[in-house]
């Protein structure tokens, strides 16, 4: 290996590593607010990327109908939940809801998808995508808030499970990459920087410090937080679990949708890509202990650059070297940890 | 005519005998069905005795699958041997062997990594066990890659070739009744109860001397053997391996059938591996015609089949089936007891007056908040103390300090002598301390006598085999018949086959201090004994504590019923602010102008 070849895999691998960092966070985010293991959080990602790829492609992706049905089922759940007590504001929150997905609907059917300038391709994925993940929280956890742990990663895996299928269905068998955001590329030192990679620096950089700040210095990343640390203490101070949870599902989607977007133009991804994916960032997460976030983020970046460079050297052992670091990681929490937990 | 049917053992007669009319009237197709739902339930059996009844999970099943039926597949076509397993000679009995090896050392080391973690880590570590040896399989050359190996030899057994499928069918289901029975038979014993209280009541099982790690690895490595007990099967069944059946998917296939199924019983794992093999055949030929092109659509259905039954059944269809079942065929308790069985020894108690327990200096500070400052206290052999104070005061730190769950940030605790310092509450349990909990901690849908048996744990020594085997019947008659004992003693004696969380609170605390006498105990920690009993059983509470004082037992109380504790004790310490602040005979108590203060705010 060369100096040359170097800079080229860690371009590789801090790329990649970026898009694990941002998944390993929403994972830490959604595991400390609602105890829930996101395994589906991969399908955000897929789901994303093969919406965008469908629209450039002047295709209409079929997710606008998924939204329209899970909002109408939610919809129907809702309304049934507060049949006797149906206020009118209850009332004007669901037609707000069901509008916003016929609305989306009609705009995927109507505009010219494949001529649209390319941010707003972008945007009209996430408008489609971001909902999904309240609603997937409000469907399938939220009546198991206070189910044991183990109950809510079976749901969790459940879940994953049903929309790799729904995404076959959606997407198709076929893998699918979009156009990279600009075509022009760098010259670092030796090797050409593409500008893509460029991008997912940046916007992961971004989105991090975002999240920052908005958990530092906002009252809803304070809730969000109070939650994490207490459920029943915050719900006594008026917090929501409810919105927590609809509220993190939603980052994660957000997160995950755009992690798909970005890389999209270096990857090609199917509909069944999004469980590896989200599984090294949950290499990540272990790496932080399941607890804190740089160590995740630094974790995950570093599973990005081993993945890089054991492709080079053992191409064929990548994927077993990248889920055996756990390894010591777990080895080092055993020999440190002493507590016998019950069941929460 | 239906009543004799339905009872448990002739309905098992009436299923073996189906299974052994079966190969004989099904077409072959159906018996292919068969013998896969066989050896699905043998791993899923696995998965209903980690999860079901242990409360943890793992999607790694399928990988321990692949490496019994990889051990075997490698041992019995590789022509040329290395040196060192040229023992094996091709023999399908050694690729069993050398499969279980591989696996329980692979369950060793997982379960060492992650048991002593939160729940949250064995499944996470079994996910990229499984994912690492299905990539690992696909890349060996040696075994065909992702096309894998044919050619695998036919088992042979007392002569007769396994050559069909109708054939092995009966090996298949002969293992998987006899794993059914090994299974039910450890549930049933002393390592079961032990087993059984991993979920929800591990804590409990801590103070009552059981290695909660071990009964989980105990678990975990038994669940790994069937799965690769089962890959064994199916790598002479189908006589060719390759990764696919192994992978990660099937192993969240293994977890779906037994959440079907039913985690709580055994028989979830056979109706679970049979619902959803059937199923998706039915899917499979379904789907695809409905949506028009092909693909696995049954993984949506299967997603949200398992979704709507963890919100609607947890318990599975088994659940649901006993449920329609009339009251008098469920199963109740299958306990036998035997009153000649004979009595378990009995611990040397110390001298009367005898210092056991001493509390020297114990301080213990939470950050900046001091919960306990400065406290000394003793306890002596037949002598039954109180220690009492205002909400807030700082004796269930005390208790814990005193109970080694928790340790003191400076001072220490010594009993008998010892100073319990790094001592785990497990530990301390062994040396002769037993307690109660201020939070009733016991096992709901146990029986009261297989909870209060569970405080005599540590009084048997008779581990997993033999109590698979059903090997250690007699020590097991001598721990129920304790239990009787004590239950009786206590004044419960009516209640030993209710289930445990069936009883009122009240009896529930008193089962607590018989569950702590089964562990025959010199010293006895009670937290808020009295709390929630009417007034004729704390007469009787008094009475047995009395007694057992006169027996010199050391007993130490934490109470806020006053009548009780000054009819009853011998000495008082009495906590505030973390602090001692008089201690002394009953009397001196009362008219102490310190409590008075403390308790009543003192006279202005």
């Amino acid at each position: 290996m060369n100096f040359q070849i170097a800079l080229l895999l860690g371009q590789d691998g801090i790329t990649n590593g970026a898009i694990y960092a941002l998944l390993a966070l929403s994972i830490l985010l959604v595991f400390t607010v609602t105890r829930i293991l996101l395994i589906p959080l991969g399908e955000f990602v897929t789901f994303g990327a093969l919406t965008m790829a469908a629209i450039q492609m002047g295709k209409a992706p079929a997710l606008e109908w998924l939204l329209l049905a899970l909002t109408l089922i939610e919809c129907g759940l809702d309304a049934y939940h507060f049949r006797s007590n149906l206020g009118s504001k209850r009332i004007q929150t669901m037609v707000l809801k069901v509008a916003y997905a016929v609305v989306m609907v009609v705009l995927i059917q109507m505009l010219p998808l494949a001529e649209l300038p390319m941010a707003f391709q972008a945007l009209l994925t996430l408008a489609l995508m971001v909902p999904l993940g309240p609603l997937m929280y409000r469907l399938f956890f939220q009546p198991l808030a206070d189910a044991p742990a183990l109950v809510l990663l079976i749901v969790s895996i459940a879940v994953h499970v049903a929309m790799v299928g729904v995404g076959l269905l959606l997407f198709g068998p076929e893998g699918a990459r979009t156009e990279p955001f600009s075509d022009t590329a760098f010259r670092l030192g030796p090797v050409m920087m593409k500008s893509q990679t460029l991008w997912v620096i940046l916007v992961s950089i971004l989105l991090i410090v975002t999240l920052f700040l908005t958990f530092e210095r906002t009252l809803y990343g304070k809730a969000l937080r109070a939650t994490a640390v207490n459920r029943t203490g915050a719900r006594l101070l008026g917090i929501s679990p409810v919105f927590a949870g609809k509220a993190t599902f939603g980052l994660a989607a957000f997160i995950g949708s755009l992690s798909g977007i970005l890389i999209a133009p270096i990857t090609t991804l199917y509909f069944d890509s999004g469980f590896i994916i989200s599984l090294k960032g949950f290499v990540g997460a272990i790496i932080g202990g399941l607890i804190s976030y740089p160590l995740a983020a630094v974790g995950a970046v570093a599973v990005g650059l081993i993945e890089a460079f054991s492709m080079f050297w053992a191409s064929t052992y990548k994927e077993i070297i990248v889920f055996t670091l756990i390894i010591p990681f777990l080895i080092w929490r055993s020999m440190t940890s002493h507590h016998v937990e019950d069941e929460e | 005519m239906m009543n004799a049917v339905m009872k448990p053992k002739n309905l098992m007669i009436v299923g073996l005998l189906a299974i052994l009319l079966a190969p004989l009237v099904l077409p072959v197709y159906q018996v292919t069905l068969l013998n896969y739902i066989g050896l699905y339930a043998l791993v899923v059996l696995g998965l209903v005795l980690l999860t079901g009844v242990g409360g943890m999970t793992s999607f790694g099943q399928a990988a321990f699958v692949g490496l019994g039926a990889y051990s075997t597949a490698y041992l019995t076509t590789t022509q040329q041997l290395p040196a060192w397993l040229e023992w094996t000679a091709g023999s399908p009995w050694a690729g069993l062997l050398v499969g279980l090896i591989l696996t329980a050392a692979v369950a060793l080391f997982l379960g060492a990594v992650t048991l002593k973690l939160s729940g949250h880590y064995l499944p996470l570590g079994t996910i990229a066990w499984g994912i690492s040896l299905y990539y690992l399989f696909g890349t060996m050359t040696s075994m065909g890659g992702h096309t894998g190996v044919s050619g695998l030899p036919s088992l042979s057994l007392f002569g007769i070739e396994l050559d069909k499928g109708e054939k092995i069918f009966y090996l298949i289901w002969a293992v998987l009744v006899v794993a059914i029975i090994i299974t039910r038979n450890l549930l049933n014993s002393r390592e079961g109860r032990a087993i059984r209280a991993l979920k929800g009541g591990q804590l409990m099982a801590e103070a009552m001397g059981v290695n909660t790690f071990r009964s989980k690895m105990v678990i975990f490595l038994i669940s790994a053997l069937f799965a690769a007990l089962s890959g064994w099967l199916y790598a002479h069944t189908q006589r060719f391996v390759n990764p696919t059946p192994f992978g990660l998917s099937m192993g969240i296939d293994y977890l779906f059938m037994a959440l079907i199924g039913g985690v709580s019983s055994v028989w979830g794992a056979l109706l679970g591996a049979g619902v959803l093999t059937m199923l998706k055949q039915w899917l499979q030929d379904l789907l695809p015609m409905i949506l028009g092109s092909d693909g696995q659509y049954e993984t949506i259905v299967f997603g949200l089949l398992i979704v709507v039954m963890m919100q609607r059944w947890p318990g599975g269809l088994m659940s649901l089936l006993v449920k329609l079942l009339p009251a008098k065929y469920r199963q109740s308790h299958d306990i036998k007891l035997n009153d000649q069985a004979a009595e378990l020894p009995r611990r040397e108690l110390p001298n009367k007056g005898d210092l056991v327990l001493e509390a020297c200096d114990v301080t213990r500070k939470f950050g900046g908040l001091v919960a306990n400052n400065q406290m000394n206290l003793q306890l002596h052999a037949g002598e039954i103390l109180a220690l009492i104070g205002p909400n807030g005061a700082g004796k269930s730190t005390m208790f814990n300090q005193l109970s080694s769950v928790d340790t003191p940030t400076e001072g220490e605790v010594k009993f008998l002598g010892q100073s319990l310092k790094g001592k785990s509450s497990r530990e301390v349990a062994q040396m002769g301390m037993s307690r109660t909990f201020q939070h009733v901690k016991l096992l709901g849908t146990m029986t009261v006598l297989e909870n209060v048996a569970l405080g005599a744990h540590m009084r048997g020594s008779k581990g997993v085999i033999p109590a698979a085997l059903h090997l250690e019947r007699e020590e097991e008659q001598r721990l129920l018949k304790e239990a009787k004992y004590q239950l009786e003693r206590v004044g419960l004696g009516d209640y030993l086959y209710e289930e445990a969380g069936s009883l009122a609170l009240g009896q529930q605390r008193i089962l607590e201090i018989a569950r702590a006498l089964c562990a025959d105990p010199c010293v006895l920690l009670l937290d808020e004994p009295a709390a929630g009993l009417r007034f004729k059983e704390k007469q009787a509470l008094a009475e047995l504590l009395t007694k057992l004082r006169s027996e010199g037992m050391a007993i130490l109380l934490v109470e806020h019923d006053m009548d009780f504790v000054m009819g009853l004790v011998d000495r008082i310490v009495v906590m505030e602010f973390g602090e001692k602040i008089a201690e002394g005979l009953p009397e001196e108590i009362q008219t102490n102008p310190a409590v008075l203060e403390a308790y009543l705010g003192g006279a202005e």
